[in-house]
């Protein structure tokens, strides 16, 4: 019995495959057949040859490599029986693609074939042609197959029109050629020859714009008319489907219609019975008629407007959408998302609906409802359907919270009517999903410009980030967050790396990470670095800082724990009594809501921290004061001597003061000089040996063990520490003295400020600024020039003279005057001088 | 344009049928069946019959034991491509007689030829039943 026997052997072949229990069994017998197969085609066998393709298509079906299959379609296609034929071009056009050499080959095959008297034959070349010709196929055979298209054949006529249009498609230049042809084949009575029709002519509007006029001026009546004769032609059981005849007729010429339509108000005006018989006299209780309902309000919404239409239209999407099989209802959904650019009011009727799409659950479903409700946001609706989307946040699946949380956020962003509803809203979303909140809703959210919340925010993160991460003290209703210690660093860092972010706020980040660094010793190494990015920052407060930290982490890790250990608890109800004034109301909620940290928190005295700034002031008020000044201590201990307050020195201040003093370094509240007096006294009583240079620029006090500022010189350091610099006892008030400094001196120069402050003008220091020469020669166009940290105003009165005489002989004064302003950066000092 | 690929599946996920419309190499065909085969399986009777997949959507129907999905542009009518499915294996059924899937994968090219006579190069060519099977009914008769 011959192996190679026909379909009983393929049959064979399949059964055996169909047998394999594993993969590794089927790909046995595969490489078996294609062994065979191979061996088949080398002996030349042409008998079976056709046998032998079939049993490659399978094993190509099944995903294994057949290119050894290739020339054996060639031979087959070039025999002349029409069974070879068949399955030769079929093998062609599964195995082979257009981008294959052996494809020109074929190219002369399917010529000749194409002028073949058996009709079939010719229908099988326009097919292959039409399946998978190149671009040099289709210029070569071009010109026969609009031959074809006049074909006395209709089977014929409608595959040529088809191989035309990827002809066209191929080589676009082409099209012009097709134009004439294509009107005519409109007006054809057999369905087939007319869809293909219909759609070669689509197509060739596509590719060129004459052919789109053309068609527009002499067809659209015709294609109304053909429209008008499918709609209303009786029963045809050839092409009927469900109770309609020949829906996909219906649909191209719809669609073509569309094509014509679009943009053109003249043609639009000829369309418009039509499209209103088809849109009310269509069944739509079967699927072909909701088919053709759907394309038709398509059209209508595309074509020019013409009111009455646009509202039938959208009542049929109303239906669809109230329809309870899903599939109408996805593509209600669809429609309706370009309905909305047209005509949004009619859309927002059926908002309700659409929200309850949204909770569907189909999945398809609720990501059209999604987006369709995304597009449908506007102010006066954006509260209701932020806060129906935030309900249902909870509750939907997880791969859906992703999206519908992005999808939250940005509606947020873009519609929010105040900031603080925007951020209560992304404070309700975040518990919810803080995982899905990507990356840039974060930084959205730290770059509003509420700085004071991303200050709390950072600090909390310092304070309590081994809760974040453990997830403790979570409040019942909220889902886990799971925050991971590189998260929460990640964050602290984009604060701090924000341009917009101010000298305050990365300060507090650099506070937050060193304790974040204790805190969390596995990214110990990754904070160190970004502190150490900052020992070489331009500014001050940042440079000094840095670099004190750097050496805690590095040096001093067994008092690290202990520097930074949590702040203590406030006592609420002292706390609230020093508060005079208002608070702004988003800093308090904002503290409360993502992070669910004890707000209040009542302080013993014990705490290490504060006790270290706490210093000489023991007595009562001093401690009501500290604890009630509760988030200016914690703050205020961060950032400078300036906010603790000591001594006598009660905080009458109002709330706004208060607030001040938590989160700009260093500036007194308007009426105390006493407070910059104290802060000064106070930290000079910490250290008996005054080293003014030293304590003025540290702001957390800690260990003596500090490093001193590196690279900063005396010289800012004294400017740094403006105001009263010098060692003035605890004062009450205005009017202390200064003893005068001598700023600079070399062997050439000596400079000497005296300071004095006016005494009701407590924010300006008057400095006279004497300049000695001690070098023999004199020196001419003596210059002195300051500069100021942000924080001072400068104003230099002009000098005496400037020329100054040699050795001591006379000096040049001059008047500057400083006055005191918020915020600060560094900036150095220099002074100039010419030499005779 | 229009339709991308058709294929019938079977319930345990075996291609039964396969014919892309565009170019797709071996190793892509096989991702691709397999993350569709695997979507379209997963979803229960009461989903819609419509997927979306990277850029274009999926139309699928299951007829007892085999899966028909159809891979469309985004701009294709949904429901019109559902009803295509119907009437291919409408014309299946006219020439097998009760076609069920053992009768697809022993004829495979029969399927096929049905499959080239209703679809070319991505669009919808004949949707009359008797149009379609003439010549495959001929060639039957001549062999």
């Amino acid at each position: 019995m011959n192996p190679f026997s026909s379909g009983t052997r393929l049959r064979d072949m399949i059964r055996a495959i169909r047998a394999c229990k594993t993969a590794a069994e089927e790909r046995a017998v595969v490489r078996k057949e294609c062994a065979a197969i191979r061996a088949a085609i080398s002996e030349n066998d042409q008998d079976y040859r056709h046998r032998n393709l079939a049993k490659l298509m399978f094993i190509h079906m099944l995903g294994y490599p057949t290119h050894f299959g290739q020339m054996e379609c060639l031979k087959l296609i070039a025999s002349p029986g029409f069974p070879e034929k068949r399955i030769g071009y079929l093998g062609l056009m599964l195995l082979l693609d257009e981008r294959q050499e052996v494809l020109m080959l074929v190219t002369n095959s399917i010529k000749q074939d194409l002028s073949h008297t058996n009709q079939y034959i010719v229908g099988l070349a326009l097919c292959a042609l039409g399946n998978i010709c190149s671009a040099e196929m289709a210029r070569d055979l071009a010109p026969e197959v609009e031959r074809l298209l006049q074909f006395r054949d209709p089977n014929i006529r409608k595959k040529a029109a088809l191989c035309s249009i990827r002809i066209i498609k191929k080589v676009p230049d082409l099209a012009e050629n097709f134009i004439n042809a294509a009107a005519s084949l409109l007006k054809e009575k057999h369905h087939g020859v007319l869809l293909t029709g219909v759609q070669l002519c689509t197509d060739l509007c596509k590719v060129s714009t004459e052919a789109l006029e053309y068609f527009r001026k002499k067809c659209t009546d015709g294609l109304v008319k053909v429209l008008k004769d499918v709609a209303n032609s009786p029963y045809a059981p050839e092409y009927d489907v469900s109770g309609i005849t020949d829906p996909f007729l219906h649909i191209r010429l719809l669609k073509l219609l569309r094509v014509l339509g679009q943009g053109d108000a003249d043609a639009s005006e000829s369309m418009n019975d039509i499209l209103a018989q088809v849109a009310t006299k269509t069944e739509s209780n079967k699927n072909a008629g909701n088919a053709i309902l759907y394309e038709c309000v398509s059209t209508i919404m595309t074509i020019e407007e013409n009111g009455g239409l646009r509202v039938l239209a959208v009542n049929i999407l109303g239906r669809f959408l109230s329809s309870r099989d899903n599939n109408i209802r996805y593509v209600a959904l669809n429609m309706l998302m370009k309905a909305i650019t047209l005509d949004s009011q009619a859309v927002q009727r059926h908002r309700a609906t659409i929200l309850e799409c949204v909770k569907d659950s189909d999945a398809s479903i609720r990501k059209r409802a999604l987006e369709l409700v995304y597009l449908l946001v506007n102010e006066s609706n954006v509260k209701s359907l932020t806060k129906e989307l935030i309900d249902y946040l909870e509750i939907s699946d997880p791969e859906f919270k992703g999206d519908l949380t992005a999808k939250i956020c940005s509606i947020v962003e873009k519609f929010s009517p105040e900031k603080i509803w925007y951020i209560d809203q992304m404070l309700k979303v975040l518990p919810q999903a803080g995982n899905y909140v990507k990356d840039e809703v974060w930084h959205a959210l730290i770059a509003c410009e509420q700085e004071t919340l991303v200050r709390v925010a950072v600090w909390c993160i310092g304070e309590y980030g081994e809760m974040l991460v453990g997830n403790a003290g979570m409040l019942n209703q909220e889902d886990p967050i799971t925050v991971t210690e590189s998260d929460a660093v990640d964050v602290v860092e984009t604060a701090i790396r924000r341009h917009s972010s101010d000298l305050t706020t990365r300060s507090m980040c650099l506070i937050a990470l060193l304790k974040l660094s204790s805190r969390f010793p596995s990214c110990s190494q990754r904070i160190n670095d970004i502190v150490v990015h900052y020992k070489e920052s331009l500014v001050l407060e940042l440079q000094q800082r840095a670099i004190e930290f750097n050496s805690i982490i590095e040096k001093h890790q067994n008092i690290r724990s202990a520097l930074v250990e949590r702040m203590p608890v406030l006592d609420e109800a002292t706390y609230s009594g020093r508060r005079a004034g208002s608070v702004p109301a988003a800093v308090s909620t904002s503290q409360g809501a993502p992070l669910t940290l004890p707000n209040g928190v009542a302080k013993p005295t014990s705490a290490p921290l504060v006790d270290l700034l706490d210093l000489s002031s023991d007595d009562g008020p001093a401690l009501s004061s500290s604890g009630g000044d509760f988030l200016q201590d914690l703050l205020g201990v961060d950032l400078s001597p300036a906010a603790t307050q000591q001594g006598g020195n009660q905080a009458q201040k109002s709330g706004t003061d208060v607030l001040l003093d938590l989160l700009s370094i260093g500036t007194p509240p308007a009426q105390s000089s006493p407070s910059t007096a104290d802060m000064l006294s106070s930290v000079q009583d910490n250290q008996s040996s005054v080293d003014i240079l030293d304590k003025l620029g540290s702001p957390s006090g800690p260990p003596p063990q500090a490093s001193p500022p590196v690279g900063s010189s005396p010289m800012m350091d004294l400017l740094d520490g403006f105001g009263p610099v010098s060692s003035a006892p605890v004062a009450e008030n205005n009017g202390p003295s200064y003893p005068s400094l001598v700023a600079f001196e070399s062997s050439s120069l000596r400079v000497t400020f005296n300071f004095s402050k006016q005494p009701g003008n407590p924010l300006t220091t008057l400095v006279e600024a004497q300049f000695v020469n001690k070098s023999p020669n004199a020196f001419s166009n003596f210059i002195f020039q300051a500069a100021v940290p942000k924080f001072l105003q400068l104003h230099l009165d002009p000098a005496s003279s400037n020329t100054l005489p040699a050795s001591g002989n006379g000096s040049i004064t001059q008047k500057l005057r400083l006055t005191k302003q918020p915020a600060r950066e560094e900036t150095p000092c220099n002074a100039h001088t010419d030499r005779l | 344009m229009g339709i991308r690929f058709v294929l019938m599946v079977n319930k345990q996920g075996q291609t039964r049928l396969a014919q892309y419309y565009e170019y797709l190499t071996i190793e892509e065909r096989r991702a691709l069946e397999g993350e569709i085969v695997r979507k379209c399986l997963a979803r229960n009777e009461q989903q819609c019959s419509f997927v979306e997949h990277r850029n274009y959507k999926i139309v699928y129907r299951r007829y007892a034991s085999l899966f028909f999905l159809v891979g469309v542009d985004n701009e294709e009518n949904e429901l019109a491509i559902l009803e295509f499915i119907h009437l291919l294996v409408e014309t299946m059924d006219r020439h097998f007689g009760n076609v069920c899937e053992l009768d697809i994968m022993f004829h495979l090219e029969k399927a096929h030829f049905m499959l080239e006579e209703m679809v070319m190069n991505g669009c919808i060519v004949e949707t009359s039943k008797s149009n379609i099977l003439s010549p495959i009914q001929l060639m039957e008769k001549a062999s």
